[in-house]
């Protein structure tokens, strides 16, 4: 398994194709519905440092708070992504993303997307909110928390090791697709209903 | 049962079990699921990461998923126990464990987009009360996730696109269509909760209850049981597989319900719950002695 420091590289990122099992190290961020919403609203200058080269976690964690006004992630497994559909190609390339995190995997518009921009979908493992929160030692700054509430905020956070599965490339290649038509053939010959 | 005891601490107890510790029957599935995986690829790694996050949660003593889901509880009764003060006390326990973070604040006004910040709302928890003849309270609870929560249907019969007519074959086609329409979207391997018959309210709720049974029992009747294992072998033959990375473990169980239905009315009902399959009960005596039940 592979170790991706963030921020990554165009070419990095190029390389990777789907089936590709990588663990990220660095800083990313977190973001979904409102997030994405609010991305694309207007262009958000203060938050750029921190997705450009690096990459968006659609995550809604469960986050304490410690007694010095610091934050720790108390669980923090993915969401599923595709309610980021309409948004998600716009946000990697207008603020330079080179990879999104989540879970189900997207559509068509995202996958143009990557390829366009130079981005990955990674695929962490649902519901493994535990495994993954240990991968995030630190967080950073938090943006529009009052206004989003906790799972909804856009988290800066600190990852180690962070382990996902490529299963949408830059290349057009999606692990999402391939899995829905060998299950669709095979669905239409328990049903009889020929190929 | 003294008039002035309250149940919420227990009632808090029973939703961190549910939320940090996942049953042995679930796990057990899990296991053999990942016995059966092959090659060492995404699917093993999915299960794998799996497994580890179940024991992180249950010694932490922190949530399995993020997605603490809905808390829905049936809840038996014997003559003369209050209902309101049994509603009143889980709702003031549901908040407890939001304020301990067993459970995530989840519960979100649909009008305003704010979150209510205490875990509970309209709606929210989700109780079912009935009376019976045992001296004892019974507490059975699941939390039931979003994500999988989104993947699940209800299906008219007669179908024509499926080829579903009113009979158990018709069942079987639409079945295998919820799974193929869910993929691993549910953060598969899941477990299938099926209602046949009912109202669109009545049986969403049956399928909810198929959840409370261990995932290994036996439908009492033969042709349901015969169904049940049918569509956990066909459903596996999909190669959605865990996350559906492909691979052999797409379904953990399939349990079927059935309710009457008025003769216009032919619903297959079919609700989704993730691998985070959580579940616990509880039972607390006359004198107030709990015992935890699995
Ligand atoms: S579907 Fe289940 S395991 Fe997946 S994120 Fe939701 S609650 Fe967690």
């Amino acid at each position: 398994m592979a170790e991706l420091k963030l921020p990554a590289s165009e070419k990095t990122i190029r390389d990777l194709s789907v089936g590709d099992f990588v663990e990220l190290s660095g800083r990313m961020i977190t973001g979904r519905d409102e997030a994405h919403k609010w991305l694309i609203e207007e262009q958000r200058d203060e938050v750029v440092p921190y997705l450009k080269d690096s990459v968006i976690y659609h995550c809604g964690p469960v986050v304490g708070e410690n007694e010095d006004g610091s934050y720790d992630f108390v669980a923090a497994g993915p969401t599923t992504s595709i309610r980021e559909e309409p948004y998600q190609a716009d946000v990697i390339c207008r603020y330079g993303l080179r990879g999104v995190i989540g879970k189900g995997g997207m559509g068509a518009k995202t996958l143009d997307g990557l390829a366009r921009c130079g981005a990955v979908y990674l695929h962490a493992v649902g519901g493994a909110a535990q495994v993954l929160a240990r991968a995030i030692p630190r967080v950073e700054k938090v943006f529009m928390l009052e206004e989003f509430g906790v799972p909804e905020a856009l988290w800066v956070i600190q990852v180690e090791r962070f382990p996902v599965m490529v299963t949408m490339d830059s290349h057009g290649g999606s692990l999402h697709d391939e899995v829905e038509e060998r299950s669709q053939a095979k669905l239409k010959e328990l049903l009889g209903q020929g190929a | 049962m003294s008039a002035t005891e309250s149940y919420t601490e227990t009632f808090v107890e029973l939703i961190r079990r549910a939320s940090t510790e996942l049953p042995a029957d679930v796990l057990e599935a899990l296991q053999e699921g990942r016995a059966g995986e092959e090659g060492g690829g995404l699917a093993c790694i999915a299960l794998d990461t799996v497994l580890t996050n179940v024991d992180m949660a249950r010694e932490d003593s922190a949530p399995i998923c993020q997605d603490t889901g809905t808390p829905v509880a049936w809840i038996h009764y014997p003559v003369g126990v209050s209902t309101r003060r049994l509603k009143e006390d889980f709702g003031a326990a549901v908040r407890e464990a939001t304020s301990r973070r067993y459970l995530r604040p989840n519960a979100v006004n649909t009008l305003t987009g704010a979150n209510t910040g205490t875990g509970a709302g309209r709606g929210i928890p989700f109780l079912h009360f009935e009376e019976w003849d045992e001296p004892r309270i019974e507490v059975r609870m699941i939390l039931k996730g979003g994500g999988s929560e989104n993947v699940g249907a209800q299906y008219k019969l007669p179908d024509g696109r499926l080829g579903a007519g009113r009979d158990l074959e018709g069942v079987r086609r639409a079945v295998l269509d919820a799974v193929f329409q869910a993929q691993g979207k549910g953060c598969a391997p899941g477990v299938l909760g099926i209602c046949i018959g009912g109202d669109r309210v009545s049986a969403f709720e049956e399928t909810k209850r198929q959840l409370l049974r261990p995932l290994k029992d036996t439908n009492p009747a033969p042709e349901l049981a015969e169904l049940e294992e049918r569509l956990l072998a066909e459903g596996n033959e999909l190669g959605i597989g865990p996350m559906g990375f492909g691979g052999k473990t797409t379904l953990l169980a399939v349990k079927i319900g059935v309710l009457d239905r008025l003769p216009a009315c032919y619903f297959v009902t079919v609700s989704y719950m993730c691998w985070a399959d959580r579940k616990a009960a509880v039972s607390i005596d006359e004198g107030g002695e709990v015992q935890w039940l699995s």
